[in-house]
């Protein structure tokens, strides 16, 4: 890391890594070990959602459904009795990979706000399916008894040990995703964003980027639910809300589209404003709604940008 | 299943279909000729509906309320286009979904703020209230009627206004090529004004209309503006003539899937498994419908030409 890379932008991600790791050290309480998690695990989910709407271009409205997939693969788990992890991980991350791969393929025949819609569309068919499985709790949701296992360890069970799982959750994927973003796939991906005729001028196959980016964040956001189960020790069909996958596109857009940290710093700021507001007033979407607006109109480009941090990605 | 069932909820879902419509004609208009995707025409209807919870009381009329109730949507509308809208119309859509989803937030807690939290209602008007008997063994609230009517005539004003009239082939021609019009000399600015203008009407008219038989409560426009969207991207977006057909389709489909998919499952599965499946796959129709659709034309059932 040299002072050039500081300079162009790269103190972001330094200064935000920094911050969660010194978070149980600094604030003795679990509250807010509790909450930062929280926050880490829905940046997890915002930056794969960043990988297809910063990077791609392509604005999904069912991103939650993937989070979904992965906390009842962990949830459906556990009322079989199975904890193991080297289970439940890897059939979450098989089973949103191919709901990725089958959705994907339908709705990226579709361009611009269709593409939204289609993509609510899925989002919404798997809400409905998760308030249907009665056997798993329907509309109600399932309690976890207990925390994944990995290797029959029960490691998580700890609540430092899973704030720093998340925490190493979240840290690999940003450092996947920068590989990604800066390899030939990457750049392949943003010039489809750009101009996707050349691209095919090129004979390259749009679709085919498009679609394998559409997976890659589909299960990341997927391993974003496993830790949500984990985290909440509940898992429920209200993870999957198309209320929640616009929030995810709100953190992505506010962070700053395309920069990956900028993910990360826009579900930071959401969440904690949100905590704070609510604490100060009853009413704090009054103050909430008005600063989206003023974000939009006066930070172009989402805050990553405005703090002068966008050239990460 | 009775045939008077059928009947009563096919009407059930005729008028769900027009208050649809009333919104979706307004959101299509808008994104249509101005490229703009307001989330926040959803909180236009709730606020119609609210205008007339406190007009109809201070007049002690619907009609009169209606009409107060009306301008005051208007001027609402009008007023957030001033101070929010006409600063997004030339930014990307992303921009337009999170500003207007802030414009949401706001207003569904300012309402909370004014008017409380809970429901409210107002009453249907003497002339309109009571049921008429339609068929032996149905009876049919006239003001369910009355609503299905007022749709069916602002879809037949809309269609004069814009295959028939001046401004309607400007709104038209600016639905598909606005650099054009513009350079032709027809005033965008004012066209627009127009059209968001208007759309904000009929969406406040479907609240207005909608409050006597839904409760007024804040939010209540936000999952109507999720159908609403379906509605035009089934329809196509800009086509008055798709979001008509879209808002019956979704409408009658939502509405009788809600009634009789358990019925319906059940002459295949178990009851228990039909109970289970029943209420999800209902709410999941339209959005298999929709899904279905933007496969086989993914532009919607009548695209707009040009776009």
């Amino acid at each position: 890391m040299t002072v050039g890379v500081l300079a162009r932008g790269g103190w972001l991600p330094l200064v935000l890594f920094l911050g969660f790791a010194l978070v149980p050290w600094l604030a003795g309480d679990g509250f807010m070990v509790s909450l930062v998690g929280r926050v880490m695990i829905f940046a997890l989910v915002a930056l794969s959602l960043d990988l297809i709407l910063g990077v791609g271009g392509l604005a999904s409205l069912g991103h939650a459904a993937f989070i979904g997939i992965g906390a009842y693969a962990v949830g459906i788990g556990t009322a079989h009795d199975v904890y193991e992890g080297l289970v439940t991980i890897p059939l979450g991350l098989l089973a949103a990979g191919l709901f990725a791969l089958v959705t994907g393929a339908i709705s990226l025949r579709t361009r611009g706000v269709y593409f939204i819609m289609i993509t609510l569309a899925f989002g919404q068919m798997a809400f409905f399916t998760a308030t249907s499985l009665s056997v798993y709790g329907g509309d109600d949701g399932l309690t976890l008894w207990g925390r994944t296992e990995l290797a029959g360890q029960r490691w998580l069970e700890d609540d430092i040990t899973l704030y720093y799982t998340i925490l190493g959750c979240l840290l690999g994927s940003f450092l996947l995703l920068r590989a990604v973003v800066r390899s030939r796939f990457g750049r392949v991906l943003q010039a489809t964003r750009q101009n996707p005729a050349r691209v095919a001028a090129l004979g390259l196959e749009p679709f085919r980027y498009r679609l394998t980016a559409y997976v890659i964040a589909g299960m990341l956001a997927s391993l974003g639910g496993m830790l949500l189960a984990n985290h909440t020790e509940f898992v429920s069909p209200a993870y999957m809300t198309w209320q929640r996958s616009g929030e995810l596109i709100v953190m992505v857009v506010l962070g700053g589209m395309g920069t990956l940290s900028g993910a990360i710093l826009g579900a930071v700021s959401f969440m904690l404003l949100e905590e704070y507001l609510a604490e100060i007033t009853q009413h704090w979407r009054l103050i909430f709604g008005p600063l989206l607006i003023l974000v939009v109109l006066y930070a172009r480009g989402g805050l990553a940008r405005f703090l002068g941090a966008g050239g990460d990605a | 299943m009775t045939l008077a069932l059928l009947a009563v909820q096919t009407l059930n879902g005729l008028q769900l279909g027009v208050l649809l419509f009333l919104i979706a004609a307004g959101l299509t208009l808008v994104f249509g000729v101005m490229d703009f995707i307001n989330l926040a025409h959803g909180v236009q209807y709730m606020l119609g509906a609210y205008f007339a919870v406190t007009f109809v009381g201070l007049t002690g009329s619907f009609f009169a309320g209606l009409a107060l109730a009306l301008l005051a949507a208007l001027l609402a509308g009008l007023l957030l286009e001033f101070l929010v809208f006409r600063h997004l119309y030339r930014r990307d859509h992303l921009d337009q979904v999170l500003a207007t989803f802030g414009v949401i937030l706001f207003l569904n807690e300012l309402v909370k703020v004014v008017w409380g939290a809970a429901p409210l209602h107002y009453p249907i008007p003497e002339m309109l209230s009571g049921s008429i008997v339609l068929m032996d063994g149905l009876l049919y609230p006239v003001y369910r009627l009355a609503i299905i009517g007022a749709g069916l005539g602002v879809a037949l004003l809309l269609y004069v206004l814009v295959q028939k009239t001046r401004t309607g082939m400007r709104i038209r021609a600016g639905a598909t090529h606005p650099e054009v019009i513009g350079a032709l000399g027809v005033n965008i600015r004012r066209l627009f004004m127009l059209v968001f203008g208007f759309g904000t009407m009929l969406a406040g008219f479907a609240g207005i209309m909608a409050g006597p038989i839904l409760s007024v409560e804040p939010g209540m426009g936000d999952q109507l503006l999720i159908l609403a969207f379906v509605v035009i991207v089934i329809g196509g977006i800009g086509s008055i003539r798709g979001a008509f057909l879209g808002a019956l389709i979704v409408g009658l489909i939502d509405t009788l899937g809600r009634s009789f998919a358990t019925d319906i499952l059940r002459l295949f599965l178990t009851p228990s498994a039909a109970n289970d499946i029943g209420p999800a796959l209902a709410s999941m129709l339209i959005y298999v419908l929709m899904a279905g659709i933007l496969f086989f034309r993914p532009a919607g059932l009548f695209p707009a030409p040009g776009r």
